[in-house]
This record gives C-alpha cells, structure tokens and sequence, in this order.
C-alpha cells in the first residue's frame, strides 16, 4: 500500500485541533451545557396523541395554564409523538401526575403518557455529581493503566488525546444544545475507553519500531506505525460506525443522543490518535532511548 | 498458536455449546429447571414503574427526643438526682443539675454500662453525645445515635412499604434499601403508579381521640382540622385508641345508611380500652383522626365493647378500600417522598424493544457484509466468531440472569461493531507477516502471536470503562455496563478459540496455496 504522509499536516490539524479545544471550552464556559431532568430535576413527559388532536403550540397552551414554569415542548420522533419537559417535580404530591393528565384530557383527546421521568433537585444533584465522578475515575483509571504498559511520554500524548475528545464532544453538544442525561455520561466513558482503545494500538506499533529502527527520526516513525496500523484503523472504525448509525437511524428516538455522542467520539478519537497522540510523541523527541533506558530500570 | 489439542477443540465446543443453548433458551418455552432461566427485562422494556423514596426522619428524631426526655425525668427523680430549666429542641435536649450532683450526673451518662445512655461497643460511641458547662448538660443524639435511628425507621418503613405494595397485588415487585433513609421500588409492569404513590404518600397514622368543648382538658388540647376542610375542632391529646391495636381491616357497606365504611376489628388490649373509653364517653363525640386530619367525628351513641367498629367519612368504595388496607398494613414511622419517578409504558416499551432488535440485526448484517467483502474466507471466520460471540453473550446474560435494558442493547450492538477489531488486528498483522515469511504456518502463527499484546491493551481499556459504568451508573446504565463488560469477555473467547480454531483448520489444509489472506 502507498504511504501517506500524515505527518506533512501535524501542524495544520493541531492548530485546528486547539482552536476546536478553545471554542469547545468557550461554549462549555458561556453557554453551559443543556441538562435533561436527570441532572437538573424536573418533570418529563413524552405524550402520544391522536393524528390531528394535537399540535405542539396546543400542547404547551394547555401545559401553560397550568403554571408549571418554564414548559418546553418538542417533537419526538414523529408527528404524534411529543416530549414535555418542566422544571417542577411533584415531590410532595403524589396526585400530581394524575391531576396533569385529567387537566390535559379535557382539552386533548386520546391522550397516552408513555413515559414519565420525575427527579427532585437533591437526586438530580448527586446523579450529576456520580456522573462527574465516573468521567474522573475512568480517565485517572486510563492514566494509571497506560502508565503501567509505557512510558509516561506516551501516556501523555493518550492523555491529551483522551481529553480532547471529551471535550469536543462535549462542545459539540452544547453548541447544538443538545440533551446531557444520564446516557451521554454512558457514551462518554465508551468513548474514553474507545479512544484509549485507538491510541494503544498504534502506540504498541511505535514502541516495537523503536525498538527495531534506532536510526529513524520519531517523525518518520510515527507515520510509519500510523501507516502500518491504518487499515485496521479504518475497517474497526468502519464497523463500529456501522453499528452506530444502525442504532442512531433504526434504535428509536431514546437512543438518538446517546449514539451521536458516540459516533462523535468514535470520529474523533480515531483523528486524535493520529493527529494528537502521535504529533505529542514527536513534541517530547521521544527516541529508541526512551523505552531502552526505561527497560533497564 | 495454530496447534489446538483434542481435549482443547472438545472443551471449546461444549462451553459455546452450553451457552448457546442458554440463548436460545429465551426463545422457547421450555419445562426445564436448569434451562429454564431468562434474562429479565429492564422497566425501560417491559414498561413499569421505579420510585425511589426518602424517609424523612425528622419526626423519628423528634419522638426520640421527647421519649427521652420523659425516660430522663423519670430516671433522675429515682435516683434522687435534682434536674431544672429543661430545653428541648428537635435534635437535642438541656437541662442543669445543682452543682454538687454535677459530677455524679456525668458519671452516669459516661459509664460504659449507662443504662440511661447506651453505650455502642461497635461504634465505641454513646446514643447522646454531651457537654458540660457550669451546671448544664447539653445533650445531642451522637452520629451513630442517628445512624441507628435511622435504620431502625428505614427497616420499619421497608416492611410497611412491602405490605401495602404487596396488598395492592402487583407483579414481582422489587422493594430494595438504599442508603440509610431511602428505598426503591420497582413495580414492572405498572404504567399508571398513581395509586401506589397515594398509598405510599400516606403514614397513616389513626388516632381516636375525644372532641371536647373545654380548653381545660387535663391531658391538653389540639386544634384538628376535618379532612374536607368544614370545620376545626378542639380535640383532647390523650389518645383513646391508635392504629397499633388494629387487626384487620376491611370496606363494607352500612346495611342502614347505604354508605360506604371501612369496619375494623381490635386486639384484645385495644378491645378493652375502647370498651372502657366509649362507656365514660356517651354522649361525647369520637374523632378519627389519620394523619393529622380529621376523617369523621361520629357521637358515641353506645358502649364499643365487642372490639369491632365501622370508620364513616364519605367514602367511595375505592378511597374505602385504600384506607383500610393502609390500616391494615400498619402505619409508617415516618413519612416517605418520592424524590425520583420514571414510569415507561408498556407500549414504549415494546416499541423500544422492536426499535433495539431491528438496529441488532441491521447492525449486525452490515459488519458481516463488510468483513465478507474485505476478507473473503476470513470474513467468513470473524463472521462465525461474530455469531457465537452473540450467542456466547446473551448465553452468560441468561445464565447470570441480568437485566437487559435499552442501553443494554446498544451495547450488544456496539459490540458487534467492535468486537470484529481484535479480529482485524489479527489478520491485518498476517497480512504483514505473509510478506516477510514464506511458509503461512509460520506467519499465521506470529501473526497472533504479535498482535497479543495489542488487543489485551486494547480490550482493558474498554472493560476499564465498563468496570466503572457498573459501579456508577444505575438502572438502565447498567445494563449498558454490563452487555459491554461481558461483551469484551465473550469477544476475546470467541477470537482466541472459536476463531483461531477455524483459522488453523482452514490454513492447515490450505498451506500450500498462495497468497492466503
């Protein structure tokens, strides 16, 4: 197979790369990030009306009368299908939901409540927090692992490229304003441990061409391993996708978040491996010394 | 790495084949002990109801503080010991001594065998932590003073809470502690949990108490309001009669004014005291009082002597019926709020499932075209290991009995996806080997043999993830963590035997063709 000089656009792409971090950071700093119930407390409903009983600016009229606060109402999925969300729970009213769905009859016929989410502000508070703490311990966790298996030039650049994949992600979600809940925090950590997955493998690559070529700069070395693991990088990340998209387009509406954080991440942890691990390993002139003086410790 | 003992081949072939048969064993219906198990579905896919409840343990603390008050007074005036200016709060309690009994009083409260503070050999702590200044004692549950407390009221509630879901009869629910002050309830199946809120929402606490007209009563007065909210009524504090003494209750209809009752029957010792409360009571009028609310007032007309009465109060016979089976049950100790609620329709439910099953299989056709068309007869290997992988994973699904949820499914579908990577790294790796090595024995061999490392690297960073989702996540996240924890597992059986097994078949016979992979 040819060789491709990806190492001819390092620069180029990681000045991209920072740029996205920046804007990513920005986004998450000024206009945070669009919580579901889950993390903020509140009340989610998600209605199945009649074809023609109902339309959205009906349902939050009716929703609004009610004076529950802010009411957002959305399509989900298809035409008779809605998602209702509020920021008011019912924790001390155990007739609240029955009381909403007969105020709603009366004005929308065949109505059915497929599902009701309804989290108070201290669970709320502590699933966020648990989930804050999952995404910590699953990347000191990666730390620790890459730590043990290399040196710690390389689980610096796995690292990086780990945190620049959260953080995309993260920043793509909030630029569309899209719903954190519990299962992105799901999709996160796979995308984690999927990057992580991506590095070590080409990682593995660089460190046997060390061992065997003292002569070739890190440069070239890099894009030799990155050459000679991309087939595999491609036909993995090709299947996977597949997968992904099977679940994004055919899984349902409940799904739909949880696999685009993953297809995201899936895109982006294989563009990292190669254009933010590997540039890092060039950055710190990682050599055949390198692992030599670590293996005779 | 391509040579595989006989005993290997056999012991490879039961264990997916013992698998396999637990998968399919989903499908059928089979009258079988052993094989009859099944993997649960999540609520998020049969539809149901999870509530998670807080006990909230004020009140408990509250009673406590005032028994011990009752208990500190008695004590003191038996041992002779002068005690004054008491101040009680919600969580602690003051008082002073005269300064020469001072230093008998903190004997007493800090000897190890204190009758009147418990000492907590396990905790090496007190019920009541106290301190002294000048002549005051200020006293304050200790921490496991209130961890015990609270687990007391918390196993209390757990029982009460089993009782009434019991009653209303749903399917296998699941009624779980959490923590020190909360409970979980699973009730599958359920998509409307109105009423069961109702009746957890309630303590039910029934009290008979006399309505009087002077405010001089000996045992104190309270003002009462009436349920629908008439009338407030001054009501004596001595308590007749409370729901403790109750044991059955049920709804019946009154022959004479058509109305709809809960009618009760008492144990011995309540029979008594409200044969004896209503004889000096003709005339007075009863109130019922639950939860800090009138019910009704009815006049007592007659001595109660049989231990068995009727509770009015405008009925329906639904509202009849929840009341008596909260009677029934017993009062909680404290009230509960549902501080998290999510109800799935069993129609979404199905729909989810439906939605999860047509991804699996779209999916899973993809990968396995791709693999054939990248591979050829190889693709053909990774694919027969794709499909055990499945079988071996829902196999040990079924066999640990777990929970599948929606999550869960992406999970199993994401495995698909990535389960064909240590394949991948696998025959990439011969591929490279086959240029520098003649002889394909020989390459495939290092081709395995090199590509190790690799995929335990890779696959332990992935199961690292799962690893934490399991302990982190709840609920239907967990069922994500598990299907791509067991997933890895079953993924690296089926490369490692069941692959490598057709390989070596297919290689050893092909040797001598060119250009194999």
């Amino acid at each position: 197979m040819r060789e491709i000089s990806f190492n001819k656009f390092y620069k180029p792409f990681n000045i991209l790369s920072i740029i996205l971090i920046i804007a990513s950071l920005g986004l998450l700093m000024f206009k945070g990030l669009n919580y579901g119930v889950d993390f903020k407390g509140g009340t989610l409903i998600e209605l199945r009306t009649d074809q023609n009983s109902a339309n959205i600016s009906k349902i939050r009229d009716s929703f609004n009368q009610m004076n529950l606060g802010d009411v957002s109402v959305k399509n989900f999925g298809n035409e008779t299908d809605f998602i209702v969300k509020f920021e008011k729970q019912n924790s001390n009213d155990p007739k609240f939901i029955d009381n909403l769905k007969t105020k709603l009859s009366s004005s929308i016929s065949s109505l059915d409540f497929r599902r009701v989410e309804n989290v108070g502000p201290k669970v709320s508070a502590e699933l966020l927090q648990s989930g804050i703490i999952a995404i910590g311990l699953s990347l000191a966790a990666m730390l620790f692992y890459i730590w043990i298996r290399f040196e710690w030039q390389f689980s610096l650049g796995a690292i990086v490229a780990l945190f620049h994949d959260v953080i995309i992600t993260l920043g793509i979600f909030s630029l569309f304003s899209l719903e954190i809940n519990l299962s992105i925090v799901a999709a996160v950590l796979t995308i984690v441990g999927y990057s992580m997955n991506d590095t070590v493998v080409i990682f593995d690559r660089v460190r046997e061409n060390l061992r065997k070529h003292a002569d070739i700069k890190i440069f070239e070395l890099t894009n030799i391993s990155i050459n000679q693991t991309l087939s595999r990088t491609i036909i993995t990340s090709a299947t996977t996708l597949l997968a992904l998209l099977s679940i994004f387009i055919f899984g349902g509406e409940i799904l739909k978040g949880f696999s685009l954080a993953m297809i995201l991440g899936v895109v982006f942890g294989t563009y990292s491996s190669i254009y933010i691990a590997n540039p890092i390993l060039v950055l710190l002139k990682v050599s055949q010394r390198t692992i030599v003086k670590e293996e005779k410790d | 790495m391509l040579y595989f003992s006989k005993l290997r081949i056999f012991s490879v072939l039961i264990f997916t084949l013992i698998l396999t048969y637990f998968s399919i064993s989903n499908f059928t219906k089979l009258d079988d002990d052993l094989f009859s198990k099944n993997i649960k579905l999540g609520l998020d896919l049969q539809g149901g109801s999870y509530l998670l409840l807080e006990i909230d343990n004020k009140p408990v603390i509250k009673q406590k503080i005032q028994n011990k008050v009752i208990e500190f007074k008695r004590f003191f005036k038996e041992k002779n010991i002068i005690t004054k200016n008491f101040i009680v709060s919600d969580n602690s309690i003051s008082f002073e001594t005269t300064s020469n009994q001072t230093q008998e009083l903190e004997k007493i409260l800090d000897d190890d065998n204190s009758e009147i503070n418990p000492y907590f050999q396990q905790y090496k702590t007190h019920e009541f932590d106290f301190e002294l200044i000048e002549n005051r004692f200020n006293l304050k549950l200790s921490k496991y003073g209130v961890v015990l407390l609270k687990n007391a009221s918390l196993d209390q509630a757990i029982e009460i809470v089993r009782r009434r879901v019991d009653e209303v009869g749903t399917n296998e629910p699941n009624i779980l502690k959490r923590g020190n002050d909360r409970i979980l309830v699973e009730l599958p199946g359920l998509d409307d949990p109105g009423r069961i809120k109702s009746l957890l929402g309630k303590t039910a606490n029934l009290t008979f108490q006399f309505i009087t007209q002077n405010s001089e009563e000996s045992f104190g007065t309270e003002k009462i309001e009436f349920e629908d909210g008439s009338e407030i009524a001054i009501v004596s504090k001595r308590i007749v009669l409370s729901g403790d003494n109750l044991v059955d209750a049920k709804p019946t209809m009154n022959s004479q004014t058509n109305e709809t009752v809960v009618s009760f029957s008492l144990d011995r010792v309540g029979a008594k005291k409200f044969g004896k409360a209503t004889s000096t009571g003709v005339g007075k009028r009863l109130a019922i009082v639950l939860d800090g609310k009138i019910i009704s007032a009815p006049s007592v007309r007659e001595p109660i002597i049989g231990g068995s009465g009727q509770i009015s109060g405008n009925f329906t016979f639904q509202s009849a019926t929840d009341l008596a089976l909260l009677l029934r049950s017993g009062a909680l100790p404290a009230p509960l709020n549902i501080i998290e609620e999510r109800t799935v329709g069993p129609d979404l439910g199905q729909d989810s499932i439906n939605a999860g099953i047509l991804s699996l299989i779209i999916g899973f056709v993809l990968v396995v075209l791709f693999m054939i068309y990248k591979y050829r007869v190889f693709g053909v290997i990774a694919n027969l290991a794709l499909i055990s992988n499945l079988f071996l994973l829902v196999g040990v699904l079924t066999l640990f009995e777990a929970t599948l949820t929606l999550p869960g499914i992406a999970g199993i579908i994401l495995t698909v996806g990535m389960a064909v990577d240590a394949n991948v790294l696998i025959f990439e790796r011969i591929k490279e080997e086959i240029k520098s090595e003649r002889n394909p024995i020989i390459a495939f061999d290092s081709g395995y043999t090199k590509s190790r490392t690799t995929i335990l690297d890779a696959n332990i960073t992935t199961l690292i993830a799962a690893v934490i989702l399991f302990f982190m996540g709840s609920g239907p996240i967990k069922g994500f963590s598990i299907t791509l924890g067991v997933g890895i597992l079953t993924t690296l059986f089926s490369v490692y035997f069941i692959a490598r097994l057709f390989t070596a078949f297919y290689v050893i016979k092909n040797k001598d063709k060119e250009a194999l992979i």
